[in-house]
């Protein structure tokens, strides 16, 4: 009967490296403050990120106040408008998304699904968070200098973002790019752990094709950071010798203020490459997480193996890959090269390819799966949803002549916060209900939950849909006010207003989410150590939560992939990985 | 029920050592494989730069000043282009080498030798950024080059030149460091008492020499680089 297994087997290599020695802290603050075990490390990430993210949640909202019913909010004028559109965008994609994915699921999940004691850096790792603490401080510092926050717009186009006129040139815009610098520098310690320990850390049995696709997302997407970083780094350290030296990399020779500037001959282009260079491969540094964790709920709440993981692997690598070819379809309209806009339209939509693979797998994991409807599994399947939203409205962006247009509208507004951030963030909610139990050991309460998800999903769905109809009147984005413009009908006013609605309706839904996390803390049922029934090693270990080094004694040995679940003729629906073949017993042993 | 996994001829047989468990690179270390992985984030740190300076370059409508000139040494009146650079390009290479023994005899758990030839290979290093920093006192001091402007022509050529062998230097600094650092362990013993601490984790091994050595020999190859697009171009 074994031969119906995926690729169980009985044996598995002996162990070729001797036990990973660990720390052992002494005192209550190296176990909890300066923790080198990377599951403390992962929530010291997450509580940041998450803070940070609420503090980029409350700008969105205000900026909604501004857009929803102009002239009514006397505390927000125009710049303060762009200093929030700013803020918002910079925290969302690099402060919360990327840190909590790659920091915060990353440090916690990866040891414990390879089967590892830790992380094989810890006080690397350790320091990798103070960094990321200290970017994010520096960040919140932005808004109490002189002048406040940098108000360039997410993307820090030069000239206008280091040229007075714009919100935030005398000090924002320099803590903003110390920040950032700082983050890479911090990120980078934590990457080279996470793809160190994928790659040489795993447990006896555990080949990479039998690692969850979870690993697999984080790992290539760490891969993508540790490549696409350093674009961003240089520009900063670029743009900040602009700025504080007086050297010409970005600026070219201009009139600004009625002056004729000190700057000659820089070339803003060089930094809009540069910029995307990076900003592209950001993306899919936040969907490949995205992407591996959704597939591991969706099999684990289906009862059925993930469709074609083989196909699922090969998928993530591929986006990754074709992630660094795309990156000027951001650009079609900065001057550049015709011919360039041709390449890379062509590949962008290449990358489809792939991602279609991915949505078709995820569809066709739950196509006669014994689906159990719980709230994971419905922030999964929400994102499936939207994913494919999004995902589509990329093809008309994608292309040049489609996407001229469209170009700064509100259609591209609609696009990108329906693929990258609505996405990943319902992704985020899923792997925290799914993940919650293991981490405090006890379970999230289902009836907030579900609230939460309605409320977040059709909320969301409010917002964004009427954003693409906005897009297509011609509504420019970064605005702070339209008044009377011949081209836009009155009726876009409305719709506007009943956005902002629709955007506090999801805020306050965010409540009931933070609520039942502090709540279920203490109050919520206790959860055993698989609540899922899932066949993953993080749900294998003695204690809930995992103590200190993660396994008892003896690591665990891994026969089998991750993803049996209803193996036909096998007494109990899932199979964890460490069940031997010779272990499971069958319907007919009766 | 088989007691070990069949091995695969051709393709197949690859994949399946490179996916199988444990292990990716068989026999590597944790700390060699982080270098590596590290490099390469780092090599694209450098091809930004430099393909920043071919951009700006290449965008300037000003002129270029000519390298072998603006690098040239006076040597008894006679002017010797690029004498300097081709003087530290040497000595660079040549602390790849001292460092390349050092590895080796560090394998041999040779901890004399060891250390010689890592101190050999920091004072190599010091000595380079002597001379950058003689290179730079004499383009600013003597001939008004500034990050900013550039008597001889392109502003961006101040800007670029000073950006890059800084970062560069700034590597070379740090490995000098480090290098001390680690002749120091080789000294004291750490490598072979297998003694936890800075940089070593939490067992001394001499393999931290050769993940020095890693980075040692990638700060030389990208000044072969910087040499190649920034002197000679």
């Amino acid at each position: 009967m074994s031969d119906v297994a995926h690729d169980a087997s009985e044996f598995a290599p002996p162990a070729e490296l001797e036990e990973m020695e660990l720390y052992h802290p002494k005192t209550w603050i190296g176990k909890y403050v300066w923790s080198q075990d990377a599951k403390t490390i992962a929530i010291q990430y997450a509580i940041t990120a998450i803070a940070i993210g609420l503090v980029a949640l409350v700008l969105s909202l205000l900026m909604r106040l501004q857009l929803g019913f102009p002239n009514t909010f006397s505390l927000i004028d125009p710049s303060n408008y762009l200093q929030f559109v700013t803020m918002h965008g910079m925290i969302m994609v690099i402060y919360l998304l990327t840190a909590l994915f790659l920091g915060g699921f990353g440090n916690y999940l990866i040891p414990l699904m390879v089967g590892a004691r830790d992380m094989v850096f810890p006080y690397l790792n350790m320091i990798s968070y103070w960094v990321y603490l200290a970017a994010v401080l520096i960040l919140v510092a932005s808004f109490f200098v002189a002048g406040g926050p940098t108000g360039a717009g997410w993307t820090l186009y030069p000239p206008q973002s280091i040229s007075p006129g714009t919100p935030g040139t005398d000090w924002g815009i320099i803590l903003m790019l110390v920040s950032l610098a700082l983050f890479i520098v911090g990120f980078t310690m934590g990457g080279l752990n996470y793809v160190v320990t994928v790659l040489q850390a795993r447990t006896r049995g555990m080949s990479l094709m039998r690692m969850p696709l979870t690993v697999w997302g984080i790992f290539i997407a760490t891969i993508l950071a540790l490549l696409a970083f350093p674009a961003l780094f240089v520009s900063a350290i670029m743009m900040l010798l602009d700025l504080l030296l007086g050297t010409s990399f970005f600026m070219p020779a201009m009139v600004s203020l009625g002056d004729q500037t000190a700057y000659d001959g820089g070339s803003p282009i060089l930094f809009q490459h540069l910029f995307w260079f990076f900003g592209h491969p950001e993306v899919y540094i936040v969907a490949l997480p995205a992407f591996g964790i959704v597939s591991d709920i969706l099999s684990t709440h289906a009862r059925k193996a993930i469709f074609g993981y083989r196909m699922m692997v090969w998928a993530i690598v591929a986006i990754g890959g074709l992630s660094f070819i795309v990156w000027a379809h951001h650009m079609y309209v900065s001057g550049m090269n015709p011919l360039f806009g041709f390449f890379f339209a062509t590949t962008t939509l290449i990358i489809a390819v792939p991602t279609a693979i991915k949505v078709y797998n995820w569809v066709l994991t739950l196509w006669q799966g014994n689906i159990r409807m719980n709230v994971p599994m419905m922030f999964a399947i929400g994102f499936v949803f939207t994913f494919i939203n999004g995902g589509l409205t990329g093809l008309f962006l994608g292309n040049v002549t489609v996407d001229l247009p469209l170009s700064d509208t509100y259609f591209v507004i609609a696009h990108f916060h329906m693929v990258m951030g609505v996405s990943p963030i319902l992704v985020v909610y899923a792997a925290i209900y799914h993940w919650y139990p293991k981490i405090t050991g006890r379970m999230l309460n289902d009836t907030l939950g579900k609230i939460h998800f309605w409320m977040t999903l059709l909320g969301t769905y409010s917002i964004y849909y009427p954003m693409h109809y906005l897009g297509l009147e011609g509504l420019p984005r970064r605005y702070f006010a339209y008044g009377d413009t011949a081209f836009i009908s009155e009726s876009s006013q409305d719709l506007n207003a009943a956005i902002t609605i629709a955007a506090f309706v999801v805020a306050f839904a965010q409540l009931f989410f933070l609520y039942n996390l502090v709540r279920s803390l203490r109050k919520g049922e206790p959860a055993g150590d698989n609540p899922w029934e899932a066949t993953t090693l993080e749900w294998q270990t003695e204690h809930t939560p995992p103590q200190h080094g993660n396994f008892s004694k003896e690591l665990p040995v891994v026969y089998r992939w991750a993803y049996d679940y209803g193996l036909p003729g096998a007494k109990d629906d899932f199979i964890p990985q460490n069940v031997p073949p010779s272990n499971v017993v069958y319907e007919t042993d009766k | 029920m088989a007691d070990s996994i069949p091995l695969q001829p051709g393709l197949k047989g690859l994949t399946s050592d490179w996916a199988s468990d444990q292990r990716a690179f068989k026999g590597v270390p944790w700390g060699k494989a982080m270098m590596w992985i590290f490099l390469l984030s780092d090599t694209f740190i450098f091809s930004c730069f430099l393909v920043s300076y071919m951009h700006v370059r290449s965008a300037t409508t000003v002129e270029w000043p000519i390298p072998s000139q603006v690098f040239a040494l006076d040597v008894f009146g006679v002017s010797v282009p690029l004498l300097l650079i081709a003087i530290m390009t040497f000595i660079l290479i040549t602390s790849s080498g001292t460092m390349a023994m050092a590895v080796k005899f560090g394998y041999e758990k040779n901890k004399k030798v060891t250390f010689r030839l890592l101190l050999i290979t920091a004072l190599l290093g010091a000595s380079f950024v002597g001379m950058q920093a003689f290179e730079w006192t004499k383009l600013i001091v003597h001939e008004g080059v500034r990050p900013w402007e550039n008597p001889m022509g392109a502003p961006q050529f101040g800007a670029i030149f000073f950006m890059i062998t800084g970062f560069h230097g700034t590597h070379v600094s740090i490995g000098v460091i480090f290098l001390f650092i680690t002749a120091f362990k080789v000294k004291r013993g750490d490598l072979d008492n297998e003694r936890p601490g800075f940089m070593t984790g939490r067992k001394g091994r001499y393999e931290i020499v050769e993940t020095m050595g890693l980075y040692w020999h990638f700060v030389d190859l990208v000044w072969v680089f910087i040499f190649a697009f920034f002197y000679l171009w």
